[in-house]
């Protein structure tokens, strides 16, 4: 699952059935040299598959862009693993693994001057897990957080400020937590007091035991499918984890829904687009790119029917409604920053504890 | 000589018929078997596989707790729903054989699988919105003073069973209906002769005969149960994993294809016992 960050697990339950093409296959049958510059090849998250974003691209380029989601770094590197080079064009993945793709040698430097970086809200450049030795891998297009959604006619409000009243006996029964171990860990972390960043083997039991004590509290461990649907049909009053990706796209029938970032704090997930190295299309993934980052796309990109976030670049805010920035909180952006920690990024072992730590409190 | 070229050329018309199925066998079934067989002794580190062989994987299985429970979970959750299921099952296989008539029967089959027409995820999500607190069942109960307090129906291993249940009770209405209509009315008459009441007549003579009717369905409803994923995910809540939710954990981020293969021959394994033990009556053991 996986970075699944905002909306994204929803890719496990075939959330959105947008995926058009594999693209392998597509390469394959577009053998013919004046076909090959019409198609891109894109592996991307649920929320890139909303024809309102892809559709002006294919417009103003001429061109056709297979989409393949995916659900998680694991399973979206696995794929590539599979394909051959130069079968995928354009890669979206969860902004703190780009480091990996970037240790497996399939990102391509991107220009500096060719991507809108000062339009990027400083706080989510994340400059150390874009780029490497200085050359630029990826671009962040998308952020949110995950923090605490609830139904503020059925849980006081108040309530919702102090994380850890989640573990309280009020809320008993009541709780969905979003089934994603990292940033779940982040934030039991936070609620003891512990940075995201600087989280370590030596923190585990302690945020192992609070786990199984909110697993104790909580009615269900879900997918965002699974959570937005608790939520809204009040199956559940609160989900832990959840954030604007959830009730964001629902605020017009379900005025009732409300999130909020605590006074601990919260984790900030953020989603990243670069080139793929061996793509025999670059210039027009590039392009691709430029046209996901730009102010116009960042904004259908932050309202697509898959999940509702926050455009990385601060200029989309020209090309959306009120209504649209009074559900993402733009006005709030700034501090919701200062407030909130990057994901955990672990080391390999570390990650392997935590996934495990995630596994034993599933079976609790 | 003549006998023994006859012979040959018999046996050559015979490899001709089998080599297809063979090749198809060993391409698509014996060759990938094996990789994975390999693949579950390598070792998934640093987000690289090891290509050296061990036991590694199957020892974690054992050690730790978490995968283990996976294992007896689904064993546990497919023994209840084959049972729940067979007992469903068959008196709706005996009154759509014994009771309707002829020309209805058909049709009576037709609306048993119904089920099987709608996507499985959405009969899943359907089953959620039905069981959940403010689902049809509570609020029916709610709205006629039978409960104050919406019961606690989904997002638990009850909800899970409801859902395989439901699914699975199809499945076996239609194996045991195909024994049961093969069953000459000769062996009641006969028991009958012989002072049999309807239940010893049932105990004695038509129960044993559909026994394998009975174990087919079981065993089809034990390799479906035990390898589903989206059932338990879906109504389980994630409070308790299923095997196949844990080689799904195994798969989604860190990408240990290792593990994953050889969670996935520990239930390949289970399945296997599963038929063994149904082999007896299995038509495939009798034929």
């Amino acid at each position: 699952m996986t970075d699944l960050i905002a909306g994204i697990s929803a890719r496990r339950f075939l959330t959105s059935a947008a995926t058009l093409a594999l693209a392998a296959a597509s390469v394959a049958l577009t053998s013919a040299p004046v076909l090959a510059q019409d198609e891109l090849n894109a592996l991307v998250w649920c929320d890139h598959t909303d024809p309102a974003l892809i559709e002006p691209f294919e417009k103003a380029n001429n061109v056709k862009v297979n989409l393949k989601e995916y659900e998680g770094t694991g399973a979206g590197l696995s794929i590539i693993d599979q394909s051959r080079p130069g079968d995928w064009d354009v890669l979206v993945i969860d902004g703190v693994d780009v480091q990996r793709a970037v240790d497996k040698d399939i990102l391509a430097e991107m220009p500096a001057d060719a991507l809108p970086n000062a339009d990027i809200f400083p706080e989510v450049r994340m400059e150390a897990n874009n780029s490497r030795d200085g050359k630029i891998y990826a671009v962040t297009e998308k952020f949110g957080y995950n923090t605490v959604s609830y139904d503020k006619t059925k849980v006081d409000p108040a309530d919702m400020k102090d994380m850890s009243k989640l573990w309280s006996d009020k809320y008993k029964g009541r709780i969905a937590v979003y089934d994603y171990y990292l940033p779940m860990i982040g934030l039991t972390g936070i609620d003891l007091g512990k940075a995201t960043a600087s989280l370590s083997d030596a923190d585990m039991p302690a945020i192992k035991d609070k786990l199984f004590a909110l697993k104790a509290n909580a009615k269900q461990v879900s997918d965002v499918v699974s959570s937005q649907t608790a939520l809204a049909t009040g199956e559940v009053d609160i989900v832990f984890g959840g954030g604007e990706w959830l009730t964001a796209g629902l605020v017009k029938d379900k005025p009732n829904l409300d999130w909020t970032i605590p006074e601990q704090g919260a984790v900030r997930w953020a989603q990243s687009i670069g080139v793929m190295k061996d793509s025999t299309k670059k210039d027009l993934a590039l392009k691709f790119v430029q046209y996901i980052v730009s102010p116009e796309g960042q904004a259908r990109l932050a309202t697509s029917s898959c999940y509702w976030a926050m455009p990385a670049n601060a200029k989309a805010g020209e090309h959306l409604t009120a209504e649209q920035k009074t559900a993402l909180r733009w006005d709030e952006q700034a501090d919701y920053l200062k407030r909130t920690q990057l994901y955990p990024i672990p080391s390999a072992e570390l990650d392997a504890k935590m996934q495990d730590a995630w596994t034993e409190m599933l079976q609790h | 000589m003549a006998a023994v070229s006859l012979e040959d050329t018999e046996r050559r018309k015979a490899w001709g018929f089998v080599a297809p199925a063979l090749v198809w066998t060993l391409v698509f079934f014996v060759a990938p078997f094996l990789f994975m067989v390999a693949m579950s002794l390598w070792a998934q580190q640093g987000g690289s596989i090891v290509r050296v062989w061990n036991f590694g994987n199957y020892i974690a299985f054992f050690e730790k707790d978490a995968l283990f429970r996976g294992l007896t979970n689904s064993l546990e959750i497919t023994a209840i729903v084959t049972v729940l299921s067979i007992l469903l099952a068959y008196p709706l296989a005996w009154i759509i054989a014994e009771r309707v008539p002829k020309k209805y029967q058909r049709t009576a089959l037709i609306l048993a699988i119904l089920p099987f027409w709608t996507s499985y995820v959405v009969r899943s999500y359907s089953w959620l919105l039905v069981l959940a607190r403010n689902g049809v069942i509570n609020q029916t109960l709610i709205n006629i003073g039978v409960i104050t307090e919406p019961l606690e129906l989904a997002s638990n291993r009850t909800a899970t069973v409801i859902g395989f249940v439901h699914f699975f009770v199809m499945l076996l209405t239609l194996t045991i209906y195909a024994n049961l209509v093969q069953l000459s009315p000769n062996y009641r008459r006969a028991a009958a002769d012989l002072g049999a009441n309807a239940f010893q007549t049932f105990w004695h003579v038509i129960l044993p005969l559909t026994m394998p009717g009975i174990m087919t369905g079981a065993f089809l409803t034990f390799v479906l149960c035990i390898g589903d994923y989206v059932t338990p995910q879906i109504l389980g809540g994630n409070n308790e994993l299923v095997l196949p939710q844990i080689i799904m954990l195994q798969l989604g981020r860190r990408a240990d294809f290792p593990m994953a293969a050889a969670l996935s021959i520990i239930l390949m394994l289970a399945v296997t016992a599963a038929y063994v033990a149904c082999a007896r009556w299995l038509k495939i053991e009798r034929t």
